[in-house]
């Protein structure tokens, strides 16, 4: 995974996500996370110049996770899932993991219906993108918001 | 020795759309944990899944570090005809489990 | 000046009031939950975590569960013994055993518990290398066993010979202690249903272990959670297997009596 923004770059990003949230920048020796910008970036590598537009895919998430370190998972498009016409892929992001890309699926045909559900890994209270790629070529998307607590007694590692 | 769980229905009309369900024992290490004195612990993930359907591949998942412990998939295919569906997870450090499961189609 | 001198103390008299009541609070407000108001943590779970404890094809404890049932049949040891050729089929063989441990062992002369137990039958009776605590093998082959106490009631068997350490395990749930002075209590039967920091306190009822909890991404033990309880509380932990930790874990088997077992369950 390259993430090609600058230094200067991230630390903007980073210190205006904070500044935006209200809350004080801290310097952590936690390794670097993603950014909007970040995902952005794995979002074109996977899509290319094409548009993205919101709709017909649904992004299922619990709006509260109970711990992030499994959260269930869904995304499904509309799609009659004929060889003329049905979904080639499903991509997943998240604005602020260490790293931007989740899962990358492979469709077609054969699948009967574009549904996908996993468990997946999230770090802090964030946006998650699921992008779908149809068999004309257009891409679609959809977003949820997530709010991820830490458990209360944290264990010694 | 890593063990897998697959649910597929043992029957299906033919044209049926048929979820399967898969869970395997994995740690998913995502490379970004450390240890106390701050060393890095290597990543080790599944990195991907391919479901076949009498050989033909109908289901191809790319795993990264944010899929949890233990990776839940479930996705589904038509049942075209009777045979064997074959699960196949590759992953870092020549990681390679195979699990197949028989579906009779009438 | 009198005046505010006058405000302050009454506020400290309040406060003081307040802390006297915290203190006496752990012995007199302690009380056992009724009956009828014991829940098991799985109704203060949401529906997605209950979702993936229901279904058997998603709950990733029955990798275990899986894995124990291999270990079941495997000749090993110097004596070259499978738990089957003792046990025959773990469904019936099994069946109530998890529920019933921790469990009076004569030749120990004190209870015991499950881990405990399948640790004695590989060293003592298959006469292989022992299992090590929340090993692979260990949480395997106890999944597998308490898998076939799901649905039935937890059921310790107290009599006289076991009371005292079930005693034991009373005082230890209800005793302050660590930096933070906390006893079990104080959260379990005083404020389960309240919140701590973004979690729902539950009743601490032992029903589905050896659980897969999403904070460890694995499948652990009781002692494992109690041992975590115990560093969150920044009290002194003992060893796995220490006696303290089986005398608590028979206390809260005993307190948790009647209710369902769930094995293995999911727990945030």
């Amino acid at each position: 995974m390259q993430r090609h923004a600058s230094r200067r770059e991230f630390l903007r990003a980073a210190g205006g996500a904070a500044a935006g949230l209200g809350l004080v920048s801290l310097v952590s020796v936690r390794p670097a996370r993603a950014t909007p910008e970040a995902m952005q970036e794995a979002i074109r590598k996977v899509v290319g110049p094409a548009r993205v537009t919101p709709g017909r895919v649904k992004l299922e998430l619990p709006p509260l996770v109970e711990n992030g370190n499994v959260v269930p998972l869904a995304v499904s498009v509309e799609s009659p899932m004929t060889e003329a016409d049905h979904v080639r892929a499903i991509h997943v992001f998240t604005e602020r993991n260490p790293l931007p890309d989740v899962l990358g699926v492979r469709l077609g045909p054969r699948a009967g219906r574009a549904r996908v559900a996993t468990r997946i890994r999230l770090a802090h209270t964030q946006t998650v993108v699921a992008i779908g790629e149809l068999s004309d070529g257009s891409f679609w998307s959809d977003s949820a918001a997530v709010v991820v607590t830490l458990a209360a007694c944290l264990e010694e590692a | 020795m890593a063990r897998a769980l697959v649910n597929v229905p043992a029957r299906a009309r033919r044209g049926e759309i048929i979820e399967i369900k898969t869970l395997i024992s994995h740690v998913m290490e995502t490379g970004h944990r450390r240890t106390q004195d701050g060393a890095t612990i290597p990543r080790d993930i599944i990195r991907l899944f391919v479901c076949t359907y009498n050989g033909a591949e109908v289901f191809r998942a790319e795993l990264h570090p944010a899929i949890a412990a233990n990776p839940f998939l479930v996705f589904s295919t038509v049942a075209t005809e009777s045979g064997t569906l074959a699960l196949h997870w590759t992953g870092d450090n020549g990681f390679s489990v195979t699990e197949s499961a028989a579906i009779v189609v009438e | 000046m009198a005046l505010l001198d006058g405000a302050i103390r009454r506020v400290v008299r309040r406060l003081g009031a307040a802390v006297v009541a915290l203190l006496l609070g752990s012995s007199v407000f302690a009380a056992e939950i009724p009956r009828s108001q014991r829940r098991s943590g799985y109704e203060f779970m949401s529906r997605e975590t209950r979702a993936m404890q229901d279904d058997d094809t998603a709950n990733p404890g029955l990798l275990w569960v899986l894995e124990g049932e291999a270990l079941w049949g495997r000749k090993i040891g110097a004596a070259g013994r499978a738990c089957a050729d003792c046990h025959g089929d773990a469904r019936a063989g099994m069946k109530g055993v998890a529920a019933r441990h921790p469990a009076f062992d004569a030749a120990r002369g004190r209870p015991v518990s499950l881990e405990q137990r399948i640790r004695s039958c590989r060293t003592d009776r298959q006469q292989a290398p022992p299992l090590a605590w929340e090993s692979r093998d260990l949480l395997a082959l106890s999944a597998y066993v308490a898998r076939q106490s799901r649905g039935l009631p937890i059921e310790p068997a107290i009599d006289d010979r076991s009371r005292p350490f079930l005693e034991s395990g009373r005082a230890a749930f209800h005793r302050r202690q660590g930096q933070l002075n906390l006893a079990c209590s104080q959260c379990h039967d005083d404020n389960w249903g309240r919140r701590l920091a973004g979690n729902v306190v539950p009743q601490a009822h032992p029903t589905g272990y050896p659980i897969y909890r999403l904070e460890w991404q694995n499948l652990g033990s009781l002692q494992r959670r109690l041992r975590n309880c115990l560093v969150g509380t920044r009290a002194e932990v003992p060893d796995y297997g220490a006696p303290e930790l089986v005398d608590l874990e028979l206390y809260l088997m005993w307190r948790a009596r009647g209710m369902t077992l769930e094995a293995p369950a999911v727990r945030p």
